[in-house]
């Protein structure tokens, strides 16, 4: 082939690589778009009925299209941005800030062996980067806002985000020692071939460490400090509205569905199960995935919120040396192994 | 013909976009559909309905300076011992050793910032 030839090729090759990658990305996007609304409606319902309410029931069927409702309303919302904004820019762009971040992760996790955006070999790395990078956004907007509350919110939200950031990426070390690999196809395959079948069992302690720090990465409750609507009307988005408003909320679902999705491939064996589903090779994805989001709504609907020093102390003095422990340990036994 | 290895992160990249065209859509309809009735007091900070008061820049407690610090060097940290956990196969128990003895040094530090109420906040 002459230099021409080689190059058209490659270019060809080239564009319809990008046009795959767009294609899977739109495909993950908007499925994980349905999923954040219905979380909402799903959320709502389980905590009413807990509560022994009955949660929403009138736009639809069993209220089933609540979550539409919801965006048409708040899409039809005046936008407003105070006048006291410190910097028009940041206000704007902090909720962008947000959710591009929460939602980028979705590139690298894979739901079946064969059905991942990109499989990097660094793809846990991103994880940990991305949900890093959408506390930028908490901290600007309660920043630029120049309000109290916001102010206050902002404060608090990146003081924990960053503490038990530390303890989640300590506890994933675990997996990492165990699987040898960054990359979660391989970490899903590394665990299939493990004699537990999953490092929920092995990693125990580092399960534990990551759940506690996934539902304060994602300032759910009980450490939902950064919005307590009780003391800070809503913390860092108080003057946030309208659809703004809206970017937030996706972005904390969205940061709630990538740690449950990462929670699945690194603890609870990814995409297999005891047996194969014909045809939906994405089934054993999707009910561990969906009851660890249960778990999310459960605790919330259990637990009270805690008090600011009680949130540091777990994060410091409790989740950062189990997680040290937790390396230390399997360390040990893998020279005995 | 294989992808190479840079070329792997660009979808990553073309998710961000996909992202943030969805959320500036969310915004520009909302421009679009939302109404448009100003007037002074709407555009006032929130502060319980009453007219904002004081500067809102308040002084801060130093402690947020020092979890910052403290941030930092546990962050590092957890960096280090990324490259030694994916080779642990490798490299044995000698590299083992030298770790416990890195958290142990770190220790040092953590139970340092403890004692002098690094962790306090009440």
């Amino acid at each position: 082939m002459d230099v021409q030839g080689a190059y058209n090729a490659a270019n060809h090759f080239l564009l319809k690589y990008l046009g795959i990658s767009l294609f899977k990305a739109l495909i993950v996007v908007v499925i994980a778009l349905l999923h954040v609304a219905y979380i909402t409606y799903v959320e709502r319902k389980v905590i009413g009925r807990m509560q022994q309410r009955l949660g929403p029931n009138r736009v639809g069927p069993r209220g089933l299209l609540q979550p539409i409702a919801d965006v048409l309303k708040l899409i039809t919302k005046e936008d407003i941005i105070p006048s006291s904004v410190d910097s028009r820019w940041v206000f704007i762009i902090a909720p962008f800030i947000s959710l591009v971040a929460g939602a980028t992760s979705l590139a690298v996790l894979p739901i079946w062996e064969h059905f991942v955006v990109t499989n990097v070999n660094a793809s846990l790395l991103v994880v940990l980067a991305m949900s890093s990078l959408s506390s930028f956004g908490v901290i600007l907007a309660g920043w630029a806002s120049n309000s109290r509350y916001s102010f206050l919110g902002g404060l608090r939200a990146g003081a924990q985000v960053v503490s038990y950031e530390i303890a989640m990426a300590l506890s994933l070390v675990g997996v990492m020692m165990l699987a040898g690999s960054m990359n979660l196809v391989e970490i899903v395959k590394a665990q299939i071939a493990s004699p537990f079948k999953i490092y929920a069992i092995p990693q125990i302690i580092g399960f534990f460490v990551f759940m506690i720090a996934a539902i304060a990465e994602t300032n759910r409750t009980p450490f939902d400090l950064p919005e307590a609507e009780t003391e800070l009307v809503a913390g860092y988005f108080v003057e946030y509205s309208g659809i703004r408003f809206a970017l937030f909320y996706l972005a904390e679902y969205f940061g709630m569905v990538v740690m449950s999705m990462l929670a699945v491939v690194c603890f609870l064996g990814g995409w297999y199960g005891p047996f194969d589903i014909p045809g939906i090779p994405m089934f054993w994805f999707l009910l561990k995935l969906y009851f660890l989001i249960f778990f999310y709504i459960w605790v919330r609907a259990t637990l009270p919120r805690y008090r600011y020093d009680q949130l540091m102390g777990l994060g410091w003095k409790v989740l950062i040396p189990l997680s040290l422990l937790n390396i230390v340990i399997t360390g040990f036994i893998k020279i005995l192994v | 013909m294989e992808i190479s290895l840079s070329l792997k992160y660009i979808p990553i990249l073309i998710t961000a976009l996909i992202v943030f065209v969805i959320g500036l859509a969310m915004v520009i309809i909302n421009q679009v559909l939302g109404p448009k009735r100003p007037y002074s007091e709407k555009y006032l900070a929130y502060e319980c309905g009453l007219p904002p008061t004081g500067e809102t820049r308040h002084r801060f407690d130093i402690k947020f300076y020092a979890i910052a610090i403290l941030f930092a060097v546990f962050d590092v940290e957890a960096v280090f011992l990324y490259p030694w956990a994916i080779t642990f196969d490798q490299i044995g128990f000698f590299a083992y050793i030298e770790m416990v003895v890195f958290i142990a040094l770190l220790l040092v530090a953590y139970f340092y910032a403890w004692i002098r109420g690094g962790f306090q906040w009440d």
